[in-house]
């Protein structure tokens, strides 16, 4: 074999790594991609978060405006204090709602952000505070089984 | 340097050495002097490549010691040892040619490996090399195409290209047609002239090296049992270098392997020693 | 039966004293690779045979596992109305697990055992002995660029494996199941982090790399020198990587996981 074949293949071989790797990381990976020049964070609190992690997506009317960068718990509320990172390319209202939704009844956990009606927007270091807890199926069971035991109790006293 | 009065270039003073529990050589003393060829002869297995590897720093002896250029052999480090190396030639039972490599690359390697020459110098002194061996056609080829005897000629080119002071040949003529083998004693004492280097041949063809070689050891389970120039070898009286000298059958060193009584073994009645027919008691 | 059991503890003490063989031949590598860079030229050849004769075996591969995955996936997924993230499902198992774990088996078997086998054959013919007679060390000369051309070209492969894999998957849910392309993407982006999902990836190809690297040089270097000694040799390269492969992957996911 030559050397310069050889030279030649090792070359397009190592090319072929690197530009793989990029393609992973660039396209697949969502690296680089989507990471808005500015930025601005705001803090929301909960009572309960059910399924959100850190990372997750933030959107609007379907569209992804930022993701959770943090996620604390406050110790003197007993709340869940979740940190948003927002595209500095979108501005909300002071007044937004964020409320923390499922996508399907088992796909990923996001959180919605509702806008509201006033002039004054959101800016680094405001804080949400309307928002809705995570919906907790468990929780959401025991209600729709205590009502149908409570139905039939009721139901039975009419008897 | 060297204290040895009859120039040796490497002198072996009693060494002893075992793999294991298993000893190889016990106390072997000889010497080979500066520009001569020198073979070590004995049958198989008697322990001739250890020596070789002795020599070459490869193996380190249990007892004794090993000089080459005046130099104690297993009191050099890696450096020193490489350094040492760089002085010697070897030239392996089989070859040992690369075999991904050209026949051409087989003999640049080590000029390549160990020097700066520009490559169209190593080219003149690879084709040199071997023009010396009768090869220069071969070149190109690769190790795998080359018969038995050519490729023995090439490892021969190869052990010699960086002008080595000591060349040492592990079984040169092993498994060559009559005319290669003649071809690799004639170019082996050729070299030797034309480098003005030392050689050792390690070898069991006794009737090619009492054509080629300036003096003979005679080795047997790990002892010198005789030496001496090819004339002195080829009149001795001594009953192992006869036996192996006329290939005799049995002698000192006996045809059977020790074994128990052969009739008995075979459950026959051990009644009188046989007679072979026609013999007298 | 007595047999059987001192078998099975002389094995066991072979196996133990293979494990700090390698480990002390893996130091012995890495103090001879001086030469490995300065003469990358070395290296290079080596990368030829390890890497890029691998090439075609790796990318097919790759490509029908993605395949594979995709019509699986879709198969499960539509059971749940979610056949839009069959995207997904594809590009994590093959980033996570599949891309490395499939490349380092198929690479063992097909370089690693190369590297034995050449290695093991140079020892059987004294082509070591031999360079080591010419001055030339035989560790720094022949064992240390195989070790570092294993080591380059494993991630490389891996990183090719699991992109033809992905585009495979791709082709799926494209021409077959009928995903919308922007959909399949959108769906990849929102479900695939860069850290945990590709970094991670890259370091377990990297691990499992130079793993086999060792394995396969140190069974060349360490085979019998007869034509029977080699192809044991071999064959052990090619069942001690797997085992190892398999053996780092639970350790390295175990340990990524955590983080999550």
């Amino acid at each position: 074999m030559d050397r310069k074949t050889i030279d030649l293949w090792v070359g397009i071989f190592m090319l072929m790594g690197i530009a793989a790797l990029l393609w992973l990381s660039l396209r697949v990976g969502n690296l680089g991609e989507d990471r808005p020049s500015s930025t601005y964070a705001v803090e929301a609190k909960f009572t309960n978060i059910g399924g959100l992690k850190a990372k997750a997506p933030v959107k609007s009317a379907g569209v992804l405006v930022g993701r959770v960068s943090d996620i604390l718990f406050d110790n003197d509320k007993f709340q869940a204090v979740v940190t948003l990172t927002l595209d500095g390319r979108y501005s909300f209202p002071k007044d937004s709602s964020a409320s923390i939704l499922t996508s399907g009844l088992l796909g990923e956990v996001y959180i919605g952000l509702e806008p509201g009606a006033e002039d004054k927007k959101l800016v680094q270091g405001d804080k949400v505070m309307l928002t809705q807890s995570a919906v907790v199926l468990e929780r959401l069971i025991g209600q729709f089984m205590f009502g149908k035991a409570a139905e039939g109790d009721t139901a039975a006293a009419k008897k | 340097m060297s204290s040895s009065p009859s120039q040796s270039f490497v002198e072996i003073d009693n060494v002893d050495f075992s793999y294991g529990k298993r000893a190889i050589l016990k106390g072997i003393s000889l010497n080979v002097p500066k520009g001569k060829v020198v073979a070590i002869m004995g049958g198989s297995g008697c322990g001739k490549t250890t020596l070789l590897r002795l020599i070459g720093g490869q193996l380190v002896p249990s007892k004794g010691m090993v000089r080459v250029d005046g130099q104690d052999i297993a009191a050099l480090d890696r450096d020193g040892m490489y350094a040492m190396r760089r002085k010697m030639g070897m030239l392996f039972q089989f070859g040992a040619l690369f075999t991904d490599m050209s026949v051409f690359d087989n003999i640049a390697f080590q000029l390549r490996e160990h020097t700066t020459l520009p490559e169209d110098m190593i080219r003149d002194l690879v084709l040199m090399k071997l023009d010396a061996v009768g090869l220069r056609g071969t070149a190109k080829l690769f190790p795998a195409e080359l018969s038995g005897g050519m490729a023995r000629r090439v490892a021969l080119a190869r052990a010699v290209a960086l002008d080595p002071m000591l060349i040492m040949y592990d079984e040169p003529f092993a498994g060559l047609d009559p005319i290669s083998l003649s071809v690799v004693g004639q170019t082996i004492r050729k070299l030797n002239n034309a480098l003005g280097a030392t050689s050792i041949v390690v070898t069991h063809d006794i009737v090619e090296s009492l054509q080629i070689v300036d003096y003979l050891y005679f080795v047997s389970e790990g002892r010198i049992v005789g030496h001496g120039s090819p004339d002195e070898i080829r009149n001795s009286d001594e009953p192992f270098i006869r036996q192996f000298v006329h290939a005799e059958l049995d002698g000192p060193v006996p045809f059977h392997y020790p074994a128990g009584n052969y009739h008995e073994q075979l459950g026959l009645a051990p009644v009188r020693p046989v007679t072979p027919k026609g013999s007298r008691p | 039966m007595i047999d059987a059991i001192r078998n099975l503890g002389s094995r066991g003490i072979s196996s133990v004293w293979r494990a700090g063989a390698m480990a002390r031949f893996f130091m012995l590598i890495l103090a001879n690779s001086g030469m490995s860079f300065r003469r990358f030229q070395l290296t290079i050849r080596e990368i030829y045979f390890a890497g890029v004769m691998s090439l075609v075996i790796i990318m097919v591969s790759g490509l029908f596992i993605g395949m594979v995955l995709g019509l699986q996936g879709f198969e499960t997924l539509q059971r749940y109305n979610a056949e839009e993230t069959m995207g997904v499902l594809v590009a994590l198992t093959l980033l996570r697990e599949l891309g490395p774990v499939v490349t380092a088996l198929l690479f063992a078997s097909r370089a690693g055992s190369a590297i034995t086998a050449e290695i093991g054959l140079m020892k059987a013919t004294e082509q070591l002995k031999a360079m080591d007679m010419m001055a030339i060390d035989p560790m720094s000369r022949v064992v240390a660029p195989r070790f570092w051309a294993g080591a380059i070209s494993m991630p490389v492969l891996a990183a090719l494996f699991s992109s033809t894999g992905i585009f495979g998957g791709y082709l799926v849910a494209i021409l077959l199941v009928g995903i919308d392309s922007g959909v399949f993407w959108s769906n990849l982006h929102a479900a695939v982090d860069f850290r945990y999902d590709v970094l991670n990836g890259i370091v377990k190809s990297v691990v499992f790399g130079v793993a086999i690297s060792i394995i396969a040089t140190f069974e060349g270097f360490d085979a019998d020198p007869t034509a029977e000694g080699v192809a044991r040799a071999t064959t052990r390269t090619v069942v001690t990587s797997a085992l190892t492969v398999l053996l780092l992957d639970l350790i390295l996911t175990g340990f990524m996981l955590r983080g999550d």
